[in-house]
C-alpha cells in the first residue's frame, strides 16, 4: 500500500551536515598550503608538485560537495537560516578551495621560488592563513549546536567568541603580509621581475583566503541575527 | 427490516476495513515520531496504541462519533425509509476507505477525518437532498480543518520556545531539563483528563461535576509527572564539562518522554479519529435495530471494539512498514522537538474532540512541526508537502464525495 508517506517528505534534507563536510574539505585543502611552502623553500620541485595534485584533488572534492549540496536545496524548503545566507557562505568557502589551487598551481606551472630573505616570512603567512581558515571551520561546526538550541542563548555566545577570534587571526595575516611585502620589496630588485610580479599575486591570493575565511564567518553573524 | 442482518454484517465490514486504513495510516503516523526516536519499539507502540487508542475513544471519543453519525445531515425528512440512510452510511464508509487506500498508496496527504466528511456529505445531497446537510456545522467543521493545525502550530511555537528559554539556553541544560520536563507532563496530564472529564465522560454514563474534575485531572496530572520523573532518574548520564554533552543528554531526556507522549498522541487520535469508522458503523446498527430513525440510542460496547480491532489489526499487519519509513526518516525531528510537536498536536486533537469535531491527527501534527519550525527548530522543512496537504483538502471533499454516490447507487441497486 502506501509506498510513499507524507509526513516523512516533511522534513527535508538537512543542509547543515554537508555545508560542514565541505568547510571540512576546504580546510584540508588549504591546509596543504604549508607543505607546498615548505616544500618550495626547500626546492624540491618534485614534492611541490605531489602536493599541488593532492590540492587540486581536495578542491574537486569539494567542488562536488558544493554541487551536492546545492541540488539538495529546493526552493521549497522551510529552513531555520535564510537559503541566501547560505548558499552565500557555500560560495565562500568554495572560493578558498579555488584560490589554495591556484596558488599552487602557479607555484607549480612557474617553478616559483620566494627568495630566502622572503621565504620564512611567506611560510609564516601562509601558517597564519591556515589558523583563519581552521577558525572558521570551528565556527561552520557550531552550526548543529545553533540549531539544537534553536540559535538562542549559550551557543550564539560561543560562536560570538569565536568570530572575534576569527577577526583577531585575519589582522594577523594582514600583518605579516606586511612585513613579508616589504621583505620582498628589499631583494625585489636582484629577482626575474616576472617571478617577482607572481609572487606579489601569491602573496594577495593568500591575504584574499584570510580574508574569505573571516567572510565565511560574517555570513554566520548575519544567520545569528535573523 | 429485509436484508437486516445483511446491512449489519456489510456495515461491520466495511467498518473493519475502515478503521484498517487508519491503523494503518493514522496511527502509524502518529507513533512513528516516538519509534523514530528510539524511545519505544514498533512492538511497544502497536501495544501502546491498542490500548490508548481505545481508552480514547471509549472516555473522549463519544463527542465526534455524535457529530459523525447525526451531526453533518438532518435525517428527519426520511421518515418511513430508513434504508437510504442505511445505504448512505455504507457508500461513505466504502468510499472514504477506497479513497484513502488510493490515496495512501499514492503517499498522497489525505486525511481519514476529510474523506468520511466528504463522503457523507456526498450522499446525502444525492440521495436526500441539499437541505438535509447541515450546512453551518459542515462549515464549523471544515474551518476546524484550518484551525487546529494553526492552533498546533502556535502552541509547538510556543512550547518549544518556552523549551529553549527554561532549558536549551540556558548554561546548564540538562539539570534545568530535570527540573522542568516533570511540569510540561503534568501540563498535558492535566489537560487531557480535564478535557475528557468534562466533555468525554458523559457518553458512557459516567458525569463528573465541576471542581471534582479539576481534582481529579490535576492528581492524573501529578501521578503522570511522577511516573516522568521516575522514568528519568533511570537515565544513566555521561557527565562533561562540555556543554555539548549536555545537549545529548537533554535530549535523552526528551527521547525517553516520548514513551508519554506516544500515550497521549495514540489517547488523543483514538477520542478524534476513530469515530471516522465506527460513527457510520453505529448510525448503520441503531437503524436495523430499531428500524427507524431514531438515533437517540447510546452507542453499543461491541462496536468500538470493532472500530479498536480494526486499527490494532492495520498498525500490527501494515502500519508497522509505515513506522519504520517515517520513523527512520524522521531522525531530523530531535527528541525535544518531537516531544513539542506531539504535546501541541495530542492537545489540540483532545480539545477539538470535546467539542466534537472532527479534525485530522496527522495535519494537526504536521502543523506542529511547522510551529517549531517558526521557532528556528527544525533544520530544513519540505513546503512542498504543505501545499500538498491544502491540495488536498480541496480535492478530498469532491471525490470522496463522488465515490460516496456511486457506491450509494449501487448499494440502492442491489437492494431496493
Amino acid at each position: 500500500m502506501a509506498s510513499k508517506n507524507y509526513l516523512s517528505g516533511l522534513f527535508g534534507p538537512s543542509p547543515v551536515a554537508p555545508l560542514q563536510s565541505h568547510m571540512a574539505l576546504v580546510d584540508e585543502c588549504v591546509s596543504k598550503l604549508v607543505d607546498l611552502f615548505e616544500c618550495m623553500a626547500k626546492g624540491d620541485t618534485e614534492a611541490v608538485e605531489k602536493v599541488y595534485h593532492e590540492i587540486a584533488a581536495l578542491e574537486q572534492k569539494a567542488d562536488d560537495q558544493k554541487h551536492f549540496l546545492r541540488e539538495h536545496l529546493p526552493r521549497g524548503l522551510f529552513m531555520p537560516i535564510e537559503r541566501q545566507d547560505l548558499l552565500e557562505a557555500l560560495r565562500i568557502q568554495d572560493l578558498l578551495a579555488n584560490r589554495a589551487r591556484d596558488i599552487a598551481g602557479i607555484v607549480v606551472g612557474r617553478e616559483l621560488q620566494f627568495p630566502e630573505q622572503a621565504s620564512e616570512c611567506a611560510i609564516a603567512l601562509v601558517k597564519a592563513t591556515v589558523e583563519t581558515c581552521h577558525q572558521a571551520l570551528r565556527v561552520v561546526n557550531e552550526l548543529d549546536e545553533l540549531v539544537e538550541t534553536g540559535f538562542r542563548g549559550h551557543a550564539v555566545q560561543v560562536v560570538e567568541e569565536m568570530l572575534v577570534k576569527l577577526d583577531d587571526l585575519e589582522s594577523e595575516t594582514d600583518r605579516i603580509q606586511v612585513e613579508l611585502r616589504a621583505d620582498l620589496f628589499a631583494v625585489e630588485r636582484d629577482l626575474y621581475s616576472v617571478d617577482v610580479m607572481f609572487m606579489y599575486r601569491i602573496i594577495e591570493s593568500i591575504a584574499e583566503i584570510a580574508n574569505d575565511a573571516e567572510r565565511v564567518g560574517r555570513r554566520f553573524q548575519l544567520m545569528l541575527a535573523k | 427490516m429485509d436484508y437486516g442482518t445483511t446491512y449489519l454484517v456489510l456495515a461491520v465490514i466495511f467498518g473493519l476495513f475502515m478503521a484498517w486504513g487508519i491503523g494503518a495510516n493514522d496511527v502509524a503516523n502518529a507513533m512513528a515520531t516516538s519509534v523514530g526516536s528510539k524511545a519505544i519499539t514498533i512492538k511497544q507502540a502497536i501495544l501502546i496504541a491498542a490500548v490508548f487508542e481505545f481508552a480514547g475513544a471509549v472516555l473522549a471519543g463519544g463527542q465526534v462519533t455524535s457529530t459523525i453519525r447525526k451531526g453533518i445531515i438532518d435525517v428527519s425528512s426520511l421518515g418511513a425509509t430508513p434504508e437510504v440512510l442505511v445505504f448512505g452510511m455504507l457508500a461513505a464508509l466504502l468510499a472514504a476507505g477506497t479513497w484513502l487506500l488510493v490515496a495512501s498508496h499514492k503517499g498522497w496527504p489525505v486525511s481519514t477525518t476529510h474523506s468520511i466528511v466528504g463522503s457523507i456529505i456526498g450522499f446525502a445531497i444525492v440521495g436526500i437532498g441539499l437541505d438535509a446537510v447541515q450546512w453551518g456545522k459542515v462549515a464549523t467543521i471544515v474551518m476546524s480543518w484550518v484551525t487546529s493545525p494553526l492552533l498546533a502550530a502556535i502552541l509547538s511555537f510556543l512550547i518549544f520556545r518556552s523549551v529553549q528559554k527554561l532549558i536549551l539556553e540556558t548554561d546548564k541544560p540538562l539539570e534545568n531539563a530535570k527540573k522542568y520536563v516533570p511540569i510540561y507532563i503534568f501540563f498535558v496530564g492535566f489537560i487531557l483528563a480535564m478535557v475528557t472529564m468534562v466533555k468525554g465522560l458523559k457518553h458512557i454514563g459516567l458525569d463528573v461535576k465541576g471542581t471534582d474534575a479539576i481534582y481529579i485531572a490535576i492528581a492524573i496530572g501529578v501521578v503522570l509527572m511522577f511516573l516522568g520523573k521516575a522514568l528519568i532518574n533511570r537515565l544513566k548520564f555521561e557527565m562533561s564539562e562540555d556543554i555539548n554533552f549536555h545537549y545529548t543528554n537533554v535530549e535523552k531526556i526528551f527521547s525517553v518522554l516520548m514513551l508519554l507522549t506516544a500515550c497521549a498522541m495514540a489517547f488523543a487520535h483514538g477520542s478524534n479519529d476513530v469515530a471516522n469508522a465506527i460513527g457510520p458503523l453505529a448510525a448503520v446498527v441503531s437503524i436495523v435495530d430499531t428500524g427507524e430513525l431514531s438515533q437517540k440510542s447510546p452507542l453499543p460496547f461491541w462496536i468500538l471494539l470493532v472500530g479498536g480491532a480494526g486499527i490494532v489489526l492495520g498498525l500490527a499487519m501494515y502500519g508497522r512498514k509505515v513506522i519504520e519509513t517515517v520513523g527512520t526518516k524522521i531522525t531530523e525531528l530531535t527528541p525535544s522537538r518531537g516531544f513539542c510537536c506531539e504535546v501541541s498536536a495530542a492537545t489540540t486533537v483532545v480539545l477539538a474532540s470535546g467539542i466534537g469535531l472532527p479534525i485530522s491527527t496527522t495535519h494537526t501534527l504536521v502543523g506542529a512541526v511547522l510551529g517549531v519550525g517558526m521557532a528556528r527548530g527544525v533544520s530544513a522543512i519540505n513546503l512542498s508537502i504543505v501545499r500538498g496537504i491544502f491540495m488536498s483538502w480541496i480535492i478530498t471533499l469532491p471525490i470522496g464525495a463522488g465515490l460516496a454516490i456511486f457506491f450509494f447507487f449501487i448499494l440502492k441497486n442491489i437492494f431496493a
